[in-house]
């Protein structure tokens, strides 16, 4: 089954750390997916930038309109993605508790609707 | 129109699909056993790998109702079990032609087939994987209330009515609930599996946990005019039973079971002739089944044995401190608060608490009971928690603080659901001078 691991974090927390901080965390981000392709878990990891640069759509009547921000200003927010193959539920389980981003912020686990 | 008569309890799932014909008794006596003892075994058996719970206990519910409609006939055969399986089989195959589906269901028929070409005419049993199934209704990924509901329908075909009506929720409440929990094991992907080592005692915990819960349910409600809520407490202990026969040397299965035993043993003395309310410390002892509390015994002391000990073992310890006045006659209080102060220091829980004073008040006096209630009131949210009050008032009405008891005695009387219980504490209430 594929899954979605989304990473929820306090972007105040990640772009207010240290240069060692954000050394330590990309390397150990690095070490995650390596360790994720080596198993052949890893179908596509990314990382995104700030909501600063979120820009949300919608079509009313059909008009378009275009927001700056993102769709809902929470404190932790979407700030990477894991696309991932695992045998179940409790497999995809274990490797987001892997996911560096699972110790200061949430990691939403969630099944591919398979077409 | 008067409906056919059967011997299968009314809750259990199968009978929904009771044939309008007339029935064999042999035969439908047969099916109801096999109902009772399989039921979970082939919903275990048929989900395992496709994790389609509903999907099997349709195919399953089907195959109960050919069994009903061959088996008079042409007779029961030899492997019940087997027979079922294999018709449910059937089921799953046209249901998965008639959707198109994809790999993963008919990668769980080629399995299904190569183990029932073993068991489906010989005696071999087809494998027992309710435990797996237990742990899957148990998962960490499903809502916490829903646990002990879906292990009631999935591993003993309760429905979802009775098993509302002993939740105290509307029928189609607890249907969705269970609806929502079954396919959320299936698209999510929720394993059927046994944990791993490290995650066994936390996984089996929380597996435990939804059984006391069924227990509990069943246990209050054993006195309500619904007849439906009252086997419930039977039902948990069939779960203890299968828990225990399928995980070896497990000291807090065996803890549960014992501890979900000693207070069915107590059931038949829970009310007087006249239905009315008596407290353990009054019940006639002859009225406990024995039976049940020496095999709670058994199962404690062989628990104890293997040197783990866990709320559930020292629970039913406590109980069985109190089961012990059928060979001595007197309970022996202070032991009982040892035990509770042991309960306290492992679960930290207010309820325990409260029980723990109540325990010190009777082994060393009221004074020291009310003094540890008004610490545990001071700290914890019990204001509507009806045993607090009732040990508070039946403490201060001793040390002859009477007009503080009847107010305790008012809030206990305002939250007790039972009307027996209530009755009782009316009475106590009106005793008070």
């Amino acid at each position: 089954m594929q899954y979605l691991l989304m990473i929820h974090n306090d972007e105040k927390t990640i772009l207010g750390a240290s240069p060692q901080e954000t050394g330590a965390r990309l390397a150990a981000y690095g070490a995650y997916i390596k360790a994720m392709s080596d198993a052949g878990v890893n179908k596509g990891a990314q990382r995104l930038h700030p909501v600063s640069t979120a820009t949300t759509v919608r079509v009313k009547n059909g008009k378009t309109q275009v927001l700056n921000g993102p769709y809902a200003e929470i404190k932790e927010q979407l700030g990477g993605y894991l696309l991932i193959d695992a045998p179940d539920l409790e497999s995809a389980i274990s490797w987001a508790s892997l996911c560096p981003g699972a110790k200061d912020g949430a990691i939403e686990v969630r099944p591919i609707w398979e077409m | 129109m008067t409906q056919p008569k059967t011997q299968q309890r009314a809750s259990r799932r199968p009978p929904v699909a009771y044939p309008s014909t007339r029935v064999d008794a042999d035969a439908s006596a047969v099916a109801a056993r096999v109902a009772r003892e399989s039921y979970g075994k082939l919903v275990a058996y048929l989900a395992a790998t496709s994790r389609d719970v509903p999907g099997a206990e349709d195919a399953l519910a089907d195959a109960f109702a050919s069994a009903l409609a061959v088996w008079p006939s042409q007779g029961v055969p030899l492997n019940p079990e087997g027979w079922l399986a294999k018709a449910a089989r059937r089921r799953l195959i046209d249901a998965a032609r008639r959707r198109r589906t994809a790999d993963r269901a008919s990668e769980a028929l080629e399995l299904i087939d190569a183990e029932l070409k073993e068991a489906a005419d010989g005696d071999a049993a087809i494998p027992d994987r309710r435990l797996a199934l237990m742990f899957a209704c148990a998962h960490p990924a499903i809502e916490e209330s829903v646990r002990a509901p879906l292990m009631l329908q999935t591993i003993l075909g309760l429905d979802a009515a009775a098993i509302a009506s002993a939740f105290l929720v509307s029928p189609a409440t607890m249907g969705q609930r269970l609806s929502r929990a079954k396919a959320k094991i299936r698209l999510a992907g929720v394993p059927f599996k046994i944990p791993e080592r490290e995650d066994l005692p936390e996984r089996l915990g929380v597996a435990l946990e939804a059984i006391y819960a069924a227990f509990s349910h069943g246990w209050s409600e054993a006195f309500s005019d619904d007849p439906r809520g009252r086997n419930l407490a039977e039902e948990a202990i069939w779960l203890g039973r299968v828990v225990v026969s399928l995980i070896a040397n497990e000291p807090e299965a065996m803890g549960l079971l014992a501890l979900m035993l000693y207070a069915h043993s107590r059931r038949a003395a829970r009310r007087d002739a006249q239905g009315r309310y008596v407290p353990l410390s009054e019940q006639a002892i002859e009225r406990w089944d024995r039976a049940a509390i020496e095999e709670a015994e058994g199962l404690l002391r062989a628990a104890g044995a293997l040197g783990a000990p866990g709320r559930f073992q020292l629970e039913a310890a406590v109980q069985s401190a109190h089961a012990a006045r059928r060979l001595t006659g007197t309970t022996d209080w202070e032991a009982i608060a040892v035990l509770y102060d042991a309960l306290f220091a492992l679960t930290a829980s207010p309820v325990v608490a409260v029980n723990r004073a109540a325990a010190i008040a009777q082994a060393r006096g009221a004074a020291a009971g009310l003094e540890l209630l008004d610490e545990v009131g001071a700290n914890s949210a019990l204001a509507g928690f009806e045993p607090y009050w009732v040990a508070r008032a039946d403490l201060l009405a001793k040390l002859g603080e009477v007009v503080a008891a009847r107010s305790a005695y008012g809030l206990a009387i305002g939250l007790q659901t039972d009307p027996a219980a209530r009755a009782f504490l009316i009475e106590r209430l009106a005793a008070l001078v």
